[in-house]
């Protein structure tokens, strides 16, 4: 008894002293959850605290509006319309298959679109809207709206978007916007979150790419408070965007207009530079494509038809496009040889039609040759062998570092996409590009702007009004961003003698003034307003011996494809140049017959600001021009009712 | 000890057993419940449904169970035991059959009222029936390799049963409790350390399981053990509620957002905020202070149970005690930890706080049969 009683007691103080252990081992556990608690709570608190804050509070975006375009007179061509969409909430709706199908008794609705709307419906969360059909007519709106009861869920929507009042004018000048792409996120490295929007509009083309950044402006926020599932619970507080910046322009869009007009369907371009300026005041490429479908998302049936257009109506030939100058170059190799002082302006060079260089025969483009000439018959007459003669004189190096000092082979620099370079080749780019040595024969291909020399129209304009003003004029389209004017540089003198100059402006005044002159028949009247101008022809094909020996076949007989291109550059008036002007008609024929017209009507629109009288024509011209005028005039669109930004 | 060799006499009766009630015991349940009624009431936004008004209804039922299970002589249950187990064993296995699934686990039988889960009955009855045992065992035969086996087999036959719905943590839950059970009972030192030995050679074979053809967890339970592990490599998907609950609970600070201010909680961030993660909840809106005041009353309970279990001379009593109390402990302990990101997300609910029928009735019953081993303990003949 006294052993079991004994073991009873053994046992006691063994439950006790285990149950101590089990409740202090307990107490430890509770410490260590305490020392947790105390470490999520009290240390890292703050940083909790704020992911806390991160998971209530959902930072909205409000997309900034666009900032509009206007030209140098304040007419906007490019703006914000509000354009009207059609939403749906699903639990608001009820039964949503019904509340659609009364939706497409009111407004029309393609079955793709619906059943993209239906996709997407299903996808989003109940509360989100959704958008169900873009773009609608006002009218349609306002179906909806009246209807509103009988739709629950629906709501009429409104948001801005893009659109170019002035259409094709500008397409190839303003550009367009659309949805941004994977591609366009690649590209940009933005950090912006707006690019992050599905289907935010920025800038694709032109001076709307170009300028995205000041154009697109800064979002604006609105913090939300939701709750797990996104649904938002109450606005916290709300910081504007900032509109972005507008943007003047330099272009004119009355002549911007005409010289669309113009062009018409030729596949050309055409540049109108403010010699005293620099100012950009048309920059015209045709044919051209209407923006506004690309905004609103072009079909791929309209987009196809652009794209696969023989004359490249998406392409912006005014700087995307570098052509051989052809003849509009000698005023280059001129000046090169008489800076040079290897030439003086009265020596002359008997032309008989061809010129041997080193066993190869270079042809004058008038078979019979010229007879003697001398610099100001040679460019009147546009006469080759002349500047063979010159070239081998001077060599490539100084033709080439002539070309560059008037802009070609220079990016200018100027807001448009793609601008080309050009190309004033010498022989180190020859040997760099093509790995092999420069040939004679390059210097004398390249004395009459053939061969490499490459320039877009944009530098052909510029080149004329560096010609006209003997400054180192630079093109400008941009005006003034936002309140910011854009000056432009001061232009400084060329570095070559005026009296140089003189001669050659000398020689292309009479290159449409004088009787012989190759661009005689597109001279302006009016004694003020007279212009200097050259013309040029580059081919496109090479003429072999055996078709030389046939007969050069006339450009008309040949297939569109093969035919030269015909340019022309000028400034006027002669006396006191204000406007330069360069015209490329590719495969135009020649160019005192496709370009010269072209260009004539253009300088004499500008100098008048409007439709010259037809006294300003010559008098064998004006039956053909009143007519002409009639027919461009319904082609311009009716700037009186145009919507103005700023002055 | 056992109960025939006391006197009765010494025993309160009738009316007088209330005012022998272990009272501090009593009002720390009655407040810890009180904290969890206020935290459903925010929880629901400031309001008593759905959770809060039940919760009063329950506990009210539930307490006067309590107090039925305590009025009663401790041997009357004591003499229940076995029947309890088997009950539990039944309801087991009847859960196979006729019960409901959610979260990947048979567990529910749906009683109308309540939705009632065996597997924690099975905790109460498994600590009756292994006190039950060492009350009846002689002594000098609690180490011997027999009659070890014999309550490991209790212990593993409901485990095997709950593991097989599967329902891991609770199985985990009632192995620990038997294994203490069975120390507290005096079992050699030897067995403890080789189990523990054994044990971690188990968990190292679990892992080595992973991926082949006997693979001795289901995948979700390993997905659960990986988020436990890096919560942060899956933060929306498995991971989202540890940090989520990290997040609420972090954010409270010192002294919290206030009461009924919690924006984690009530902006429904987080899962299952007024059942499982009910403390995120307490530990967002009141603070460091609130969630440490919570643990103290954990604690103090424990203290009670603990000293009633050291002035019951009864061994069944005192084993029972402890068993009951070790229960409540790993209620607590594994659903802070899991909240706190310390262990992997198990369905454990916080004790008297969380909302839900079949963990209250399980800890009422326990604190009922605490209540009743107090009152009706062995006293000194005068």
């Amino acid at each position: 008894m006294k052993r079991l009683e004994d073991q009873i007691k053994h046992d006691r103080r063994r439950i006790n002293r285990r149950s101590l252990l089990v409740g202090g081992a307990q107490l430890g556990f509770a410490g260590l959850l305490g020392w947790r608690m105390r470490y999520l709570q009290i240390e890292q608190a703050d940083q909790y605290q704020l992911m806390a804050e991160e998971n209530r509070i959902n930072v909205r975006l409000l997309p900034p509006q666009r900032g509009e375009i206007y030209d140098r007179n304040g007419l906007i061509v490019a703006q914000n319309e509000p354009s009207y969409r059609i939403t749906l909430v699903k639990e608001l709706a009820g039964d949503v298959d019904e509340v659609l199908e009364k939706l497409v008794q009111l407004v029309p609705i393609s079955d793709a679109t619906l059943a993209r709307a239906r996709n997407e419906l299903a996808r989003s969360a109940p509360f989100l809207p959704v958008t169900i059909i873009d773009r609608v007519s006002w009218s349609d709106i306002s179906k909806v709206a009246v209807n509103a009861p009988a739709l629950p869920g629906v709501t009429p929507d409104v948001g801005m978007s893009r659109s170019y009042p002035f259409g094709e004018n500008f397409a190839h000048v303003v550009g367009y916007v659309g949805p941004v792409s994977t591609r366009d996120l690649e590209r940009r490295d933005d950090p912006d979150p707006l690019l992050r929007i599905p289907r935010f509009q920025i800038g694709k083309v032109g001076i709307e790419s170009k300028y995205e950044n000041q154009l697109r402006g800064r979002a604006g926020a609105r913090r939300v408070e939701v709750n797990a599932v996104g649904r938002i619970m109450r606005e916290l507080d709300r910081q504007e965007g900032q509109t972005g910046s507008t943007l003047q322009i330099s272009t004119d869009t009355a002549l911007q207009s005409y010289v669309q007009a113009r062009l018409g369907q030729n596949s050309a371009s055409a540049v109108v530079i403010d010699c005293t300026t620099g100012d950009i005041l048309a920059i015209a490429s045709s044919p051209g494509y209407d923006p506004n479908k690309f905004v609103r998302g072009i079909s791929l049936k309209d987009y196809a038809e652009l794209r696969d257009n023989e004359r490249r109506p998406l392409a912006s030939k005014s700087v995307q496009d570098a052509y051989p100058p052809g003849s509009t170059f000698k005023m280059i190799t001129a000046l090169a040889a008489l800076e040079a002082g290897v030439i003086s302006p009265n020596d002359t060079v008997k032309c008989r039609g061809h010129l041997e260089v080193s066993d190869r025969k270079f042809h004058c483009w008038k078979a019979g040759g010229h007879g003697n000439m001398n610099l100001e018959k040679s460019l009147r007459e546009s006469c080759d062998v002349y500047y063979y003669e010159l070239a081998l004189k001077v060599g490539i190096e100084k033709i080439s570092q002539m070309a560059k000092t008037f802009g070609i082979g220079v990016r200018h620099d100027v807001p448009l996409s793609a601008e080309s370079k050009g190309l004033a080749p010498d022989k180190k780019w020859k040997l760099l590009n093509r790995g092999r040595e420069w040939v004679i024969g390059d210097t004398v291909n390249a004395s009459i702007g053939q061969g490499f020399v490459l320039c877009s129209p944009l530098q052909l304009a510029v080149m004329s009004a560096r010609l006209a003003t003997g400054k180192n004029i630079k093109p400008q389209l941009i005006k003034r961003v936002g309140a910011d004017p854009i000056s432009a540089p001061e232009a400084e003198p060329l570095p070559m003698s005026e009296n140089n100059l003189r001669f050659i402006r000398r020689a292309m005044f009479e290159v449409s003034n004088n009787r012989r002159g190759t661009a005689f028949a597109s001279r302006i009247a009016t004694e003020e307003f007279r212009m200097a101008g050259k013309t040029g022809t580059s081919q496109v094909r090479n003429i072999s011996e055996k078709e030389r020996a046939r007969g050069v076949t006339a450009n008309e007989d040949l297939e569109w494809k093969r035919r030269d291109h015909a340019l022309f550059l000028n400034f006027a008036p002669y006396d006191d140049p204000k406007i330069a002007v360069a015209v490329v008609v590719e495969h135009g024929g020649g160019g005192s017959k496709a370009a010269a017209p072209i260009a004539r009507d253009i300088t004499l629109q500008a100098l008048y600001e409007g439709d010259p009288p037809l006294d300003a024509y010559p008098e064998e011209d004006r039956a053909k021009i009143a007519r002409q005028q009639r027919e461009l005039r319904k082609m311009q669109p009716d700037l009186s009712t145009a919507r103005k930004g700023r002055a | 000890m056992s109960y025939l060799e006391y006197r009765i006499k010494t025993v309160p009766t009738g009316f007088r057993k209330l005012y022998y009630l272990n009272w501090p015991l009593l009002l720390l349940i009655i407040s810890t419940a009180a904290v969890g009624v206020l935290m459903l009431y925010s929880v629901a936004g400031g309001s008593f449904s759905p959770w809060a008004g039940t919760q009063i209804n329950r506990f009210a039922a539930f307490f006067v169970l309590m107090m039925f299970i305590s009025m009663m002589p401790i041997w009357f249950w004591r003499n229940l035991s076995f029947i309890g187990y088997a009950v539990a064993l039944v309801l087991l296995v009847l859960v196979e059959f006729i019960g409901t699934t959610g979260m990947g686990a048979q567990r529910w039988i749906d009683l109308g009222f309540m939705r009632l889960q065996p597997s924690e009955l099975t905790k109460i009855g498994l600590v009756m029936m292994l006190a039950f045992y060492y009350d009846r065992l002689p002594l000098s035969k609690i180490s011997h390799p027999l009659w070890v086996l014999f309550p490991i087999i209790i212990i593993l036959v409901p485990t095997a049963m709950v593991l097989q719905q599967p329902d891991l943590g609770t199985a985990l839950l009632l192995l620990a409790t038997g294994g203490t059970m069975m120390f507290l009972a005096g079992v050699h030192w030897a067995y403890f350390a080789t189990v523990v030995a054994g044990v971690i050679g188990l968990v190292a074979s679990v892992f080595q399981s992973r991926g082949t053809s006997w693979q001795m967890l289901a995948d979700y339970q390993f997905r659960r053990i990986d988020t436990f592990l890096n919560p942060a490599s899956d933060p929306l998907g498995a991971g989202y509620h540890i940090t989520q609950s990290k997040i609420a609970l972090g954010s409270g600070g010192w002294t919290g957002r206030g009461y009924m201010q919690g924006t984690q909680s009530r902006l429904n961030f987080l899962p299952e905020k007024h059942t499982d993660f009910i403390f995120t909840t307490l530990a967002e809106e009141l603070g460091f202070i609130g969630g440490i005041s919570l643990l103290g009353m954990y604690l103090l309970i424990l203290l009670f149970c603990l000293s009633s279990a050291w002035q019951n001379r009864d061994r069944f009593s005192s084993l029972l005690i402890l068993g009951i109390s070790m229960n409540f402990f790993l209620f607590f302990a594994v659903n802070m930890s899991m909240v706190m990101g310390l262990a992997p997300v198990v369905g454990v609910p916080l004790p008297l706080v969380s909302w839900g029928g079949s963990a209250m009735l399980v800890l009422m019953v326990g604190f009922g049969l605490i209540q009743s081993a107090h009152v009706h303990r062995p006293r000194a003949e005068k």
